[in-house]
């Protein structure tokens, strides 16, 4: 994407003085993003933008979350629904430090297990994988031991 | 931390040998009163006679008490109460838990809630590692070894775990060679072939039963079942062919022994009864000293 771009769907989302911006999520899992990042229960200020027109994505999003930075692990959850998503981290109006999401070695949450007749399915209980393949992602659940594909993928 | 046996790779190489061992030992002398003052839950949220009473007389021969249902009609799952809270209180009473359960994953789960141990006798299509321990337990016992074995998988090699799970407990043994023989839409999955191409292991597939046999150490027959099938069609045409006679034993080694993890339907006709060849009705009884030398494994009793 251009820098013209780049700014200008800057100027659609207030800037922040400090905090995280969470660039290139795909517009329809925006919700999904902020309720894994559990942004629904902060209390800092967030400020987020749907449908921007992005070069890559068909519709983007984007969320500017005020005083607060997330570990890798945390933010890495977000990888199996926004695997293109980029992190400034900006401190004094200057971003920072950019960062990558990356797809983890376990998922935990978020995904349901493919298999109508896991235990995960039937009662309630936090599903639980090990990733066995990056791209395309395959996903071992921890209980039934059956591989959920990414054309299976349903999340949670 | 406690010992659980929930999936066949939950055990190390040193633990089947302990297994075997122990189950020799049971054999010899199968009342030890080594559960005395003890009491095991057995939990079957669905019916499975064979293997309950199995593991039940194991109970009772070790001399523990049992309490438990055996199926879900007659306990308080019911009522509508969860697994987690099922298990939460039996292992506030039990020493140890047995369970059979129709979903898959169930018993892994179960483990993570309970505070003593858990020996999956079944959840689902998923896990049954006591039948693959005592598959094992006959074959050592009848060819002396668990190294170098030529095992014939026969049928439904495509849902059926018992040939699973016993795949991946032979390959912790040197040299085993695995034949497989079944229909192209029941044939071995590609991941367990994709395991013992990673290892090194020689495997080689039939679509036809006939007389490959001859090299066999082992033939273990499985069920070919007909809801595993879209088409009827196809059923009917595989459903005979995958049928053992006495007539195809004429060139097999003397040695060789016929396992199937019962009940049968027509897969081993009953001309094969009562050629001594036929090993499956002892293999059931072997059952019986296997989980009680897992039930003494899972106690450190031994
Ligand atoms: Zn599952």
């Amino acid at each position: 994407m251009s820098d013209k771009i780049t700014k200008k769907l800057k100027l659609k989302v207030s800037a922040i003085s400090e905090g995280t911006v969470i660039d290139h999520i795909p517009s329809e899992n925006l919700f999904k993003v902020i309720s894994i990042l559990e942004l629904d229960k902060t209390p800092n200020m967030i400020t987020f933008g749907a449908n921007l027109d992005s070069g890559k994505l068909d519709k983007k999003a984007i969320i500017k979350v005020s005083h607060q930075f997330f570990a890798d692990d945390d933010i890495n959850r977000i990888a199996l629904i926004a695997p293109n998503a980029k992190l400034n981290i900006i401190k004094d109006y200057e971003v920072v430090e950019k960062k990558i999401v990356e797809v983890p070695d376990r998922v935990v949450g978020i995904v349901k297990c493919f298999n109508p007749k896991c235990i995960t399915n039937n009662e309630p209980v936090t599903t639980s994988f090990k990733v066995i393949g990056k791209e395309p992602l395959a996903l071992k659940c921890k209980y039934c031991e059956k591989i959920t594909h990414e054309h299976q993928m349903v999340i949670k | 931390m406690k010992r659980d046996l929930i999936s066949i790779t939950d055990y190390s190489k040193e633990d089947y040998l302990r297994i075997m061992e122990l189950a020799a030992d049971f054999e010899r002398n199968p009342n030890q009163r080594l559960l005395e003052g003890k009491v095991v839950a057995s939990l079957f949220f669905e019916p499975s006679t064979r293997t309950r009473l199995s593991f039940e007389t194991a109970i009772n021969r070790l001399g523990g008490r049992i309490i438990g249902f055996t199926d879900s009609n007659s306990s308080s799952v019911t009522k509508g109460e969860t697994l987690h809270d099922t298990i939460k209180m039996v292992s506030n009473y039990a020493d140890l838990i047995v369970m059979r359960h129709p979903l898959e994953g169930s018993a892994r789960y179960a483990a993570e809630v309970s505070t003593i141990p858990i020996i999956n006798a079944g959840d689902g299509a998923n896990q049954h590692p006591t039948q693959t321990l005592l598959d094992m337990y006959s074959i050592q016992k009848t060819q002396g070894r668990l190294d170098n074995i030529n095992i014939f998988m026969v049928g439904d090699l495509k849902y059926g775990r018992t040939v699973h799970s016993l795949l991946m407990a032979m390959s912790e043994f040197e040299n085993p060679i695995f034949n497989f023989i079944a229909p192209e839409e029941l044939e071995m999955p590609e991941e367990y072939k994709i395991f013992l191409r990673d290892k090194g292991i020689r495997y080689f597939e039939h679509r036809e039963f006939t007389d490959i046999i001859s090299e066999a150490d082992i033939v273990y027959m499985t069920r070919v079942q007909k809801e595993r099938f879209s088409d009827p069609i196809e059923y009917e045409q595989v459903k005979n062919v995958y049928i053992l006679r006495n007539s195809m034993l004429a060139n097999t080694k003397p040695t060789m022994r016929i396992l199937h993890p019962l009940p049968r339907v027509n897969e081993i006709h009953t001309d094969v009864d009562s050629s001594e060849k036929a090993y499956y009705f002892q293999q059931a009884l072997n059952g019986m000293y296997t989980r009680e030398a897992i039930i003494a494994h899972t106690l450190n009793l031994k």
